[in-house]
């Protein structure tokens, strides 16, 4: 399935991010404009305390812009509560992090059903949704284990699972082969990119490794919170 | 949404049953502390007053001399006569029963068992005023007291003594060098922090005087008894009798009284407040653990808060509202506290019946104490255990997830 061209997701207009207050105040974004489309696959990339986390998180709704407009699939999301945001995250969006953030002592299955559970799905449907989900990202044989019993590319498809159980629109990735090794690494970069292509959903992904982000067709470069290069590959 | 909370809220505990265990048994300690204490407390003070309401209610006991301690000897000053009781219980009002007191201490014998025992001499209605009941045979009453009848009752002491396991009730023992028939045995009252009551004859005043002692001073007494109308103001009585027996005695104006009132209704508040005061002190101390146990649950909710920060971020992270994650750490800490207040009851009431049956007091289930003791130790614990998330929930959910 082709992503529909030409249908704007996420615009932003001259956004920044300060963190502090008075003299102790620092800027980590300073006036970003940045478009994507419905279906890309966007690596942000940058040097250390460039901005891109911070860029990603205020994305996520998991951290507050400071000024300037940010529209998500039309929605003025400045102007959101917590808890509308919140909402937000619930139904449209979906992370992956680069320690996994799983929770503890937790098996797999009922992490990923965790998010069905915050949508009020029925005990029956999660499960089933939940096993696909793990079928999908190859761990059809470890419902049942913990975190601490699964190696850390097992853990990060067990949070690839629970991130695309509610088949987001857009998945946020943050630094998401950090703790792997490159084999690892380039299974979890097949599944997401396989995400993107088959289900057409957005990937946005922060990393500083090169050979990542040669998966991605966009690549931002973030540089002291600006943007200095947007390439799209041919 | 509660419902969602609730079953969020039991899967996190079953997942950490170390920290609920560590959580529920701070709560259910305190619970089980408090409440233990103040019920046995409570059960002492009951079992002090209630030996002391064996003594006789609103009893007052004119006794010859200046008081008690240093003035106390009796020596050189008058002793009452009959005539005397049959005064106050004349003129004066609120009083219920007056018997005149005689005692002496003479040798008692049965057989080849002999002792010497404190004998009473007074009326019948000496029984009432100062409740004693018969266990078996009959009290003395008015017909054997006009007669001066040589009968007795004894005390369950002297029937220990004298008798053993024999029945003494129509056996006759001989007091001082006078035959006199047993015709009741009374029922034991107990130790009551006045010495043994059961060690005590009693017989007809006039028989003690006429028979037992002889003629010198025959219509002296020794003391007078006095009960009091129920709702009759103790303080007032005593301040009549003390003026009457004053005009009775020629006492001036600037002389001492040489005689003193005894009022066993001051004993009892005496010793029932510092009973109570006891049962405060225990309440005190269980209150003490009951805070400990709270900051038992306080440390236990400190230490797992970067890990539960940290839960917190991802449930925010992946979709949750702060109110429905601070519903499932309120629902968690209340289940956690409910738990360990029920726990606690059930082991305090356990506690309870066994003490009380140890150290001999009256086991009374006491519904305020322990309805007190849950609401507090819930109460400690659903703070200790909401407050810290209310701040972790209200955080940025990246705040949330990076917490150190």
């Amino acid at each position: 399935m082709n992503p529909p061209a030409n249908e704007t997701l996420i615009e932003l207009r001259n956004l920044t991010k300060t963190y502090g207050e008075g003299d102790a105040a620092f800027q980590a974004l300073k006036g970003i404009d940045l478009t994507i489309q419905r279906g890309e696959f966007v690596a942000l990339m940058g040097p250390s305390g460039s901005g891109k986390s911070t860029l990603m998180n205020v994305l996520g709704c998991l951290d507050t812009l400071t000024t300037g407009t940010y529209q998500y699939q039309g929605i003025a999301v400045e102007t959101l509560t917590t808890d509308e945001r919140s909402l937000l995250r619930r139904y449209a969006l979906g992370f992956i992090f680069q320690g996994f953030n799983l929770l503890a002592r937790t098996s797999s299955l009922d992490n990923v059903e965790l998010p069905l559970l915050y949508r009020g799905v029925s005990r029956r449907d999660r499960h089933e949704r939940a096993v696909a989900a793990l079928t999908s990202v190859g761990l059809p044989t470890k419902l049942h284990s913990t975190p601490a019993e699964l190696s850390g590319g097992q853990q990060q498809r067990v949070a690839i699972a629970r991130a695309i159980v509610t088949e987001p629109s857009t998945l946020f990735a943050d630094e998401p082969t950090g703790n792997l090794d490159s084999a690892t690494t380039r299974d979890i970069m097949e599944l997401l990119t396989r995400l993107n292509q088959d289900r057409g959903i957005t990937v946005l992904m922060v990393t500083h490794d090169d050979h990542v982000a040669a998966t991605a067709r966009r690549t931002v470069l973030i540089k002291d919170g600006q943007i200095e290069s947007d390439l799209v590959r041919a | 949404m509660i419902w969602n909370a609730f079953a969020i809220a039991v899967r996190e505990i079953s997942r950490n049953l170390t920290r609920a265990f560590l959580t529920v048994l701070g709560i259910f300690i305190g619970v089980a502390a408090i409440i233990t204490m103040v019920t046995l407390g409570q059960g002492a003070t009951l079992a002090v007053k209630a030996q002391i309401s064996n003594l006789g209610n609103n009893l007052l006991t004119l006794r010859p001399g200046a008081g008690f301690g240093a003035r106390a000897s009796s020596a050189g000053t008058p002793h009452f006569t009959e005539k005397d009781a049959t005064i106050i219980g004349e003129q004066i009002a609120g009083i219920a029963a007056v018997a005149p007191v005689r005692s002496a201490l003479l040798s008692t014998i049965y057989r080849q068992n002999a002792r010497s025992s404190t004998v009473t001499g007074t009326t019948p209605v000496y029984f009432e005023i100062n409740k004693w009941r018969v266990a078996e045979g009959r009290l003395f009453n008015e017909v054997d007291f006009r007669s001066g009848a040589a009968v007795c009752v004894i005390g369950n002491t002297v029937r220990t003594e004298l008798f053993g396991s024999e029945n003494p009730v129509g056996a006759q023992i001989r007091i001082g060098k006078t035959a006199c028939v047993v015709i009741g045995l009374l029922v034991a009252k107990g130790q009551a922090g006045m010495g043994d009551q059961d060690d005590t004859i009693i017989m007809p005043l006039s028989a003690l005087q006429r028979r037992v002692i002889g003629k010198t001073s025959s219509h002296d007494i020794s003391q007078i008894s006095i009960s009091a109308q129920d709702g009759v103001d103790s303080e007032a009585l005593i301040t009549e009798l003390t003026s009457l027996m004053r005009q009775r005695r020629n006492l001036q104006r600037n002389q001492d009284n040489n005689f003193n009132v005894f009022d066993t209704r001051q004993i009892a508040e005496t010793l029932g407040s510092t009973t109570q005061l006891m049962t405060l002190l225990l309440a005190a101390v269980a209150a003490v653990s009951l805070m400990v146990g709270g900051i038992g649950i306080m440390n236990i909710m400190l230490v797992s808060v970067t890990e539960r920060t940290r839960e917190i971020g991802i449930r925010l992270a992946i979709g949750a509202t702060g109110g429905e994650v601070l519903l499932q750490f309120l629902v968690e800490a209340v289940t956690l506290s409910c738990v360990g207040g029920v726990v606690g009851i059930l082991l305090a009431f356990g506690l309870c019946a066994g003490l009380a049956r140890l150290i001999q007091v009256p086991f009374n289930f006491n519904l305020q104490i322990n309805v007190v003791a849950f609401l507090f130790a819930a109460g400690v614990g659903v703070l200790f255990g909401y407050t810290p998330a209310r701040r972790a929930a209200r955080l940025n959910p990246i705040d949330a997830l990076r917490h150190e």
